[in-house]
C-alpha cells in the first residue's frame, strides 16, 4: 500500500490534544506517526501542507445519498464524491431510502454500492420501525448484524410514545444507538417555516419550536426510563439546547447534533418564497441560533452535521409550501464551520472536534483522530482559499443551497481515506488564495 | 420582500403580487386610477378600449365566485379577451406541475395571468417563472396576500373618510388564515393610518403579529374604542373543527359585531367585510345591512380597482412612478 507523508501542515487533532506544525506519516492504511519525525520513512507520496491545516477526516452523522430509490436527486457515486471533496471520510446514511433500510438486503446493497463508488465508510442507519411506518419494530438485531451503526425513524413519526418506549428498550437490548429527530407531528402539521414573525408576515404555515422541544422532553424521559443510548439529531431551537443541557447535567447518556446551516441562518435570512430556504426543522429565530452556537461552544451540542439532502430541480420548483425541504450541504460543511470560528471566536480545535472526535465518540468508531494505529482518514484544508460555489466546482447532484453563487472561504485540498489519497483539489483552484 | 419583482426598472407596476414594497405614491395612484374608472359601469356602453387586443387568463386553482367574477368583469370592461381556467378540475389534477401548466398557457400568447392559489407564494412563483412579457396579478395566494381586495378596501375607506391620516382601523376575526388581513395591514400602514388593531382570540392570531405593525387585542370593547373603520373578516367555518374555536355562538358572543359593540367605535364608523359574510357568526344582520355598512360598495369598487390594476400592469394607463 502507498506510504504518504503530509508535511509542514498545522496538525489539529482534538482527540489527541494536538495543535502543532509537523508531519503526519501514513502507511498500510494507518496512521504511523504524528509530529514525530520518522527518519527511515520512505514516502511514495508527499503532500506539502504548508499554510494548511491537517485534521482527521470529517465524520458526518446525516447524509442523504438518495440511493436506493431517489436516484434522480443523487447517487451514491455522486454524493460520496462530493463528500470526499468536502473532507468527509465517514458518513451515516439515514434509513429513509426507498426501500427503506429495514432489511439486511438493503444494507448489503448500500455497502456494495458504496464500495464500488470507492467510499467504503458509508454507515447505514437502520429503520427503527418496519417500513418506517412508526408502529412495528424493525428487526434491529439483524440490521445490526448486517452493519447498521444505529437505528432511527428518520423524519417519519412514531404512532405513539409506547412504540418509542419499546423501540428504545429493544435498541438498548442490542446496544444500538437510537438517533432521534424530535418532532411532534400534530404540532408541526403542514408547517414549512418557523412559527414566527416571518412566517406570519408571508402567510406560511408555521412550525412552533415546541413541536421539537416537547418531543425532545418526552424522548429524554424515556431514555432515562429505558437506559437507551440516545442521540438527538438536528436540533434547532433554544429550548432543545436547554433540555439537552439539563439532561447531561443529570447524567443522562445523551448526545446531540445540529445542522451547520442552523448555526448560520435564521428566519430573518430567508428570502421569502425561495425554496432553497425550505428546510426542516425550519430556520428559527436569532435567539435560537445564539443558543445553538452557545450550546456547541459549551459542548451541550456534541456534533455538527451537514444534514445533506440533495434534490432535483423539480423538487424545488413550485409554491414554497409544496416544495421539498432540505439543502445540499456537504460541500459547505467545512467552509461554514470555519466561518463560525471567525464570527464567534470559537477555536478551530473546538470546531474540528464537532466534526471529527465527537461524532466518532457518538458512533463508537475508532476514527475521528490521528492516533497511530487508527485508520488513516485525514482532511487537509486551506482556511484561506476563497471560492465561488457554482457548477464548475460543485460535485453533489443537488444544487439546492442558499449559498449558490456565494463566495466561501476555506477549502479542502486533500482527502485521505484509509490511507489512500482519494481527493485532491486541482492546483489551479488551490492557488486562488485570499 | 428583498428581491422586488413587481416593478419595472422605470418604476412601473409590472406585476401586482403583494402590497409589500410598494410606496404610498403608487398605492395612491392605483386609487386615483380606480376613481377614473368608477363612471364606466354607469355608462350605457360599459366598456373602454384600453386593453383591446390583450388576452387575460384567470387561473383559479382555488374556487372563488366573487373575485373571479369581478376580475372577469374588469377585464371585459377594458375590452380585453378573457379566458377563465378552473385549474382545480383540469391539468394539475392530472398530475401536471404548476410550472408546466403555466408554460402551456403562456405558449398560447397571453398577456396576463390572474392567479388564485391555495398556497402562499404561488403567484410569486408564477411571476418569477413566466415569460417576461406576461404580467401576473395575485388574486389571493394561500394565507399570504390578496392585494386587489386590500386596495378596493382602501378605495372604499377613502371614499368615506377622504384621507388616511389619523384613522384608527380595527380588523376583527380570523387574522391567522386571512390573506386579506395581511394585505390590508400593509396597505393601511403604507397609506399612513394612525393605528391598525387586530382583534381576535389567540388561536386566530399569527405568531408575533405585532411585527406587522399592528396592535393585537383580545377584547372587542377595547379594540373597537374610537375606531373609524371596522373590518370584519370571514370566520372560516371549516376551521371550527380544528380546535381553533369552541363554537360559532361563543365566537359571536366574544367577537361578533353587533349594534351594541359598535357603540364603542366612533359615531361615524364604517363597517366593512370582504365577504362572503356569515350572518350571526361574525356579524349581526342588523349591522351587515345597517347604515354604517359599506359592504356592497366594496363589491362595486372591486371592479374599478381591478380595472385600474390591470391597465397599470399592462401599461395601458397611468402607472408611472
Amino acid at each position: 500500500m502507498t506510504k504518504l507523508v503530509i508535511d509542514n501542515g498545522r496538525v489539529i487533532d482534538p482527540a489527541n490534544d494536538i495543535d502543532s506544525v509537523g508531519p503526519v506519516y501514513i502507511a498500510d492504511g494507518k496512521i504511523v506517526s504524528v509530529l514525530d519525525k520518522v527518519d527511515t520513512f520512505s514516502a511514495d507520496v508527499r503532500i506539502d501542507a504548508g499554510g494548511r491545516i491537517v485534521c482527521p477526516g470529517l465524520i458526518d452523522l446525516s447524509v442523504r445519498l438518495r440511493e436506493p430509490g431517489h436516484s434522480q436527486k443523487g447517487r451514491i457515486q455522486s454524493e460520496t464524491r462530493a463528500a470526499l471533496a468536502a473532507g468527509v471520510t465517514s458518513l451515516c446514511l439515514p434509513p429513509d431510502t426507498k426501500p427503506c433500510i429495514d432489511t439486511a438486503a438493503v444494507v448489503e446493497y448500500i455497502k456494495d454500492k458504496a464500495e464500488a463508488a470507492g467510499f467504503p465508510q458509508v454507515y447505514s442507519i437502520g429503520a427503527l420501525t418496519q417500513r418506517l411506518d412508526g408502529s412495528e419494530l424493525s428487526s434491529m438485531f439483524a440490521l445490526k448484524a448486517a452493519g447498521c451503526i444505529a437505528v432511527s425513524n428518520g423524519h417519519a413519526p412514531l404512532a405513539n410514545l409506547l412504540i418509542l418506549r419499546r423501540a428504545m428498550e429493544y435498541a438498548a437490548t442490542h446496544d444500538l444507538l437510537l438517533m432521534y429527530r424530535a418532532n411532534v407531528a400534530s404540532l408541526s402539521g403542514k408547517g414549512c417555516a418557523h412559527e414566527g414573525a416571518v412566517a406570519s408576515r408571508y402567510g406560511l404555515p408555521g412550525i412552533p419550536y415546541a413541536a421539537e422541544s416537547i418531543a425532545l422532553a418526552q424522548c429524554l424521559e424515556l431514555a432515562q426510563l429505558t437506559g437507551c443510548r440516545l442521540h438527538v439529531s438536528q436540533i434547532s431551537c433554544k429550548q432543545s439546547v436547554i433540555k439537552i443541557q439539563q439532561a447531561k447535567k443529570y447524567g443522562l447518556n445523551v448526545s446531540a447534533d445540529t445542522a451547520i446551516h442552523q448555526l448560520h441562518l435564521t428566519e430573518d435570512d430567508m428570502q421569502p418564497f425561495d425554496s432553497r430556504y425550505h428546510v426542516l426543522p425550519p430556520f428559527r429565530a436569532q435567539e435560537d441560533r445564539h443558543y445553538l452556537r452557545e450550546g456547541l461552544a459549551r459542548g451541550t451540542i456534541d456534533a455538527v452535521v451537514s444534514d445533506h439532502q440533495p434534490h432535483d430541480l423539480d423538487a424545488k420548483l413550485g409554491a414554497f409550501p409544496e416544495t421539498e425541504p432540505g439543502i445540499a450541504s456537504l460541500e459547505t460543511l467545512l467552509p461554514l464551520s470555519l466561518q463560525l470560528t471567525r464570527q464567534t471566536g470559537m477555536s478551530l480545535t473546538k470546531a474540528i472536534a464537532g466534526l471529527t472526535q465527537k461524532p466518532a465518540a457518538i458512533l463508537r468508531l475508532q476514527a475521528g483522530a490521528l492516533t497511530p494505529g487508527f485508520k488513516a482518514d485525514v482532511c487537509v484544508f486551506d482556511p484561506d482559499i476563497e471560492w465561488r460555489i457554482d457548477e464548475a466546482n460543485w460535485l453533489s447532484a443537488g444544487r439546492n443551497t442558499p449559498y449558490w453563487h456565494k463566495t466561501m472561504r476555506g477549502r479542502v485540498t486533500h482527502t485521505i481515506q484509509g490511507g489512500r489519497l482519494v481527493y485532491r483539489l486541482a492546483d489551479s483552484d488551490a492557488r486562488e488564495r485570499a | 420582500m428583498p428581491k422586488h419583482i413587481q416593478l419595472t426598472e422605470s418604476g412601473r407596476l409590472k406585476h401586482f403580487l403583494t402590497i409589500e414594497g410598494l410606496d404610498k405614491a403608487l398605492l395612491t395612484e392605483i386609487l386615483d386610477t380606480a376613481e377614473s374608472f368608477t363612471g364606466v359601469s354607469e355608462h350605457q356602453i360599459k366598456k373602454v378600449p384600453l386593453l383591446r387586443g390583450k388576452t387575460i387568463v384567470n387561473l383559479f386553482f382555488e374556487n372563488s365566485t366573487r373575485t373571479r367574477t369581478t376580475f372577469e368583469l374588469a377585464a371585459t370592461r377594458l375590452s380585453a379577451d378573457v379566458l377563465t381556467v378552473n385549474i382545480a378540475t383540469s391539468a394539475t389534477a392530472k398530475g401536471e406541475s404548476l410550472l408546466d401548466t403555466i408554460r402551456n398557457l403562456e405558449a398560447m400568447h397571453v398577456d396576463m395571468f390572474v392567479v388564485r392559489h391555495a398556497l402562499s407564494g404561488a403567484a410569486h412563483f408564477i411571476a418569477e417563472h413566466t415569460a417576461p412579457h406576461i404580467s401576473v396579478i395575485n388574486a389571493g395566494d394561500g394565507q399570504h396576500a390578496h392585494p386587489t381586495q386590500a386596495m378596493l378596501d382602501m378605495f372604499t375607506i377613502r371614499q368615506h373618510k377622504k384621507q388616511f391620516d389619523g384613522l384608527k382601523v380595527a380588523i376583527v376575526g380570523d387574522i391567522l388564515h386571512s390573506r386579506v388581513a395581511r394585505s390590508q395591514i400593509l396597505a393601511l400602514n403604507t397609506l399612513g393610518v394612525a393605528e391598525v388593531r387586530v382583534i381576535a382570540p389567540k388561536t386566530l392570531l399569527p405568531a408575533r403579529v405585532e411585527h406587522m405593525g399592528v396592535i393585537a387585542l383580545q377584547d372587542m370593547r377595547e379594540g373597537l374604542k374610537d375606531v373609524d373603520v371596522v373590518i370584519m373578516l370571514r370566520l372560516q367555518k371549516e376551521r371550527m373543527n380544528s380546535a381553533f374555536l369552541p363554537s360559532e355562538s361563543e365566537f359571536f358572543n366574544c367577537y361578533g359585531l353587533t349594534e351594541e359593540q359598535l357603540h364603542y367605535a366612533k359615531p361615524d364608523v364604517i363597517v366593512m367585510h370582504p365577504g362572503p359574510i356569515n350572518r350571526g357568526v361574525e356579524i349581526a344582520s342588523s349591522v351587515a345591512d345597517g347604515e354604517r355598512s359599506v359592504i356592497l360598495q366594496q363589491v362595486s369598487n372591486g371592479v374599478a380597482v381591478r380595472m385600474a390594476v390591470m391597465t397599470m400592469v399592462l401599461g395601458g394607463y397611468g402607472g408611472a412612478a
